[in-house]
């Protein structure tokens, strides 16, 4: 159990980063049963039933960790950061720029300043889009995405393609859902000037070679930029391992708060960057009619940012940490093995996407022909089961399979097999009433 | 209260009324709930002040389909300005089911079609959108 804020709630100390950062001790083997009790909303109950929560895709919960660490900065020491000579405001630009060093350290970046906040994925990418878009993509060159994105990395490189003229292509998907390579090949020999693609799909579950991929890109000349929104909350990342560009990824995804996300990039790339937005923190000196800009990484971060979610995403990544993302993969892993195999076992329901081994803890289905909505609609009110039914926001993935829409459950560290056993009834007694 | 799916609704969804599409129509509207891709178009006859007949297709949810046939059902046969007159209270009573305000846009995207129908034939004012 974590409780990292007892005994010392409302006491500043000399030093912000050590009174607020929570004492985390997974030391070895835990099951998702033993960490349950530290998600707050995991004893709630809907229509009189437990909640059973199977939407970490969309969003995951939060540990009493992450919310008490916002809760203690709201309490104890709130202020702007990067401005007040004060002690508060002093403790809480520290416990910022601790959060920040805490996920530079998580993903592996040489160092803190390649770490920039942003509000999500979306704003990473619309930052990369603007900025590096504005400066690199003329008329003509080519940019290469895939079948699988999610809205958030297709849409702002259609609208860069309409402002600059340039070319997008598309590496298509395999009955599998696994990227056609082959195809990638050809079109890197087209020489596109960036390659943007998702580490793992929010629909299929499908884990992208990604390490290889950055590889061949980076033969022809080609950057990459990796929609990692679903992949830093469910698998180790090493950004100097797989090279990668720029790295997009969300907070409330990997159980930290909404409305914060980070872009990760290259040093020399974001120092070479023009800003993205302007205002205040971002400048380093301010005429009427010029300016010039701040370091990194706050050239990119105008405006008061989120201060309580930058450290509720430290918090986070602490607990994962402790968690150890080996033993999340693993832990995902099987309950991805064993639902799969639930699920299979059920006349007419169809599973799209790869084998366990291939994906992460997503599994997009269809029963027989009833709705997705009709199925999440009754998995609610009946077994308390909140599932995501619709196109995920991956509309010309959808369109690939010739689907309006699925069913989808997602799983993460606090998953159990009661879950997918609640899951299985659940469908079970939506096919009972559509047989009528 | 939990959003039921009672047997007359699925018997609406599986054997819908109205379906099809009319040879002559006086006017054809569709439109789609972008949210989960659900699809309606309906062909509307309307002779003298009567709306004579009415033909719906379309694919998604049981609860968007059954308000669908449940509406061509009221819609057949009354007069314009009684179609016209035609609004959400009448869906939802049809229903007769509570439904959760995540499905209302399934509920109400026939009647969004009849109305915008209903609009461009000129016998009905466009109202603003509510939502």
């Amino acid at each position: 159990m974590l409780s990292p804020l007892k005994g010392k709630t409302m006491l500043l100390s000399d030093n912000a980063a050590a009174t607020h950062a929570p004492q985390l001790t997974y030391k070895g083997r835990w099951t998702a049963y033993d960490i349950r009790d530290d998600f707050p909303i995991l004893s709630q109950q809907v229509h009189g039933k437990p909640l059973v929560y199977l939407d970490s895709t969309a969003s995951s919960q939060k540990p009493n960790a992450v919310i008490d660490a916002m809760n203690v900065y709201y309490r104890t020491y709130h202020a702007n950061v990067h401005r007040g000579v004060y002690r508060i405001s002093e403790e809480a630009t520290a416990a910022m720029e601790k959060a920040r060093v805490k996920i530079a350290r998580f993903i592996n970046a040489r160092q803190s300043k390649q770490v920039i906040f942003t509000n999500s994925t979306t704003g990473s990418i619309n930052l990369v889009a603007y900025s590096w878009g504005y400066a690199n993509i003329h008329a003509g060159d080519l940019i290469v995405l895939t079948e699988m994105e999610h809205h958030s990395n297709l849409v702002p490189w259609q609208l860069l393609a309409q402002r600059s003229g340039a070319r997008l292509e598309f590496i298509p998907v395999t009955d599998d859902g696994l990227l056609r390579l082959d195809v990638y090949e050809q079109l890197l020999q087209q020489q596109p000037k960036l390659v943007a693609f998702t580490h793992m799909s929010n629909v299929l579950g499908t884990i992208n070679p990604a390490q290889q991929m950055i590889a061949q890109a980076h033969a022809v000349g080609a950057l990459v930029l990796l929609d990692a929104a679903q992949s830093v909350p469910h698998l180790p990342l090493d950004v100097q391992t797989l090279d990668v560009d720029f790295l997009a990824f969300s907070g409330h995804k990997m159980l930290g708060p909404t409305g914060i996300g980070v872009l990760y990039g290259k040093r020399d790339l974001l120092e070479a960057m023009p800003p993205f937005m302007g205002g205040g923190d971002m400048i380093r000196t301010v005429q009427l009619r010029q300016s010039s800009w701040n370091d990194l990484p706050w050239k990119f971060e105008a405006g008061t940012p989120a201060i309580a979610e930058a450290i509720g995403l430290g918090a986070a990544v602490d607990y994962l940490n402790a968690l150890g993302m080996e033993q999340v993969r693993q832990h995902e892993q099987e309950m991805t093995t064993y639902a799969m195999a639930q699920l299979q076992a059920i006349a007419g329901l169809t599973i799209y996407g790869p084998s366990p081994a291939q994906r992460g803890g997503v599994i997009s289905f269809t029963l027989d022909d009833i709705h997705p909505h009709d199925l999440a609609s009754i998995l609610d009110q009946e077994t308390g089961v909140a599932i995501r039914a619709g196109h995920h926001c991956a509309q010309p993935l959808m369109e690939r399979y010739e689907l309006a829409a699925t069913a989808r459950a997602s799983f993460y560290v606090y998953t159990v097999k009661e879950d997918i056993d609640t899951l299985v009834q659940g469908l079970k007694k939506a096919q009972k009433i559509f047989a009528l | 209260m939990s959003m039921d799916y009672r047997e007359y609704i699925l018997d609406h969804y599986r054997n819908p009324r109205n379906y099809g599409k009319l040879e002559h129509p006086t006017v054809h509207s569709e439109d789609v709930n972008p949210l989960c891709g659900d699809q309606l178009g309906m062909d509307l006859l309307v002779e003298g002040d009567h709306v004579t007949a009415i033909r719906f297709q379309g694919r998604g949810c049981a609860i968007s389909q059954a308000a669908a046939s449940m509406l061509s059902e009221m819609v057949e046969g009354k007069t314009v300005e009684e179609v016209v007159q035609l609004g959400k209270e009448d869906i939802l009573d049809a229903l007769g089911v509570p439904i959760s305000p995540a499905r209302m846009k399934c509920a109400f995207l026939s009647l969004r079609v009849l109305h915008r129908g209903l609009a461009i034939a000129g016998l009905e004012k466009t109202k603003e959108e509510e939502e």
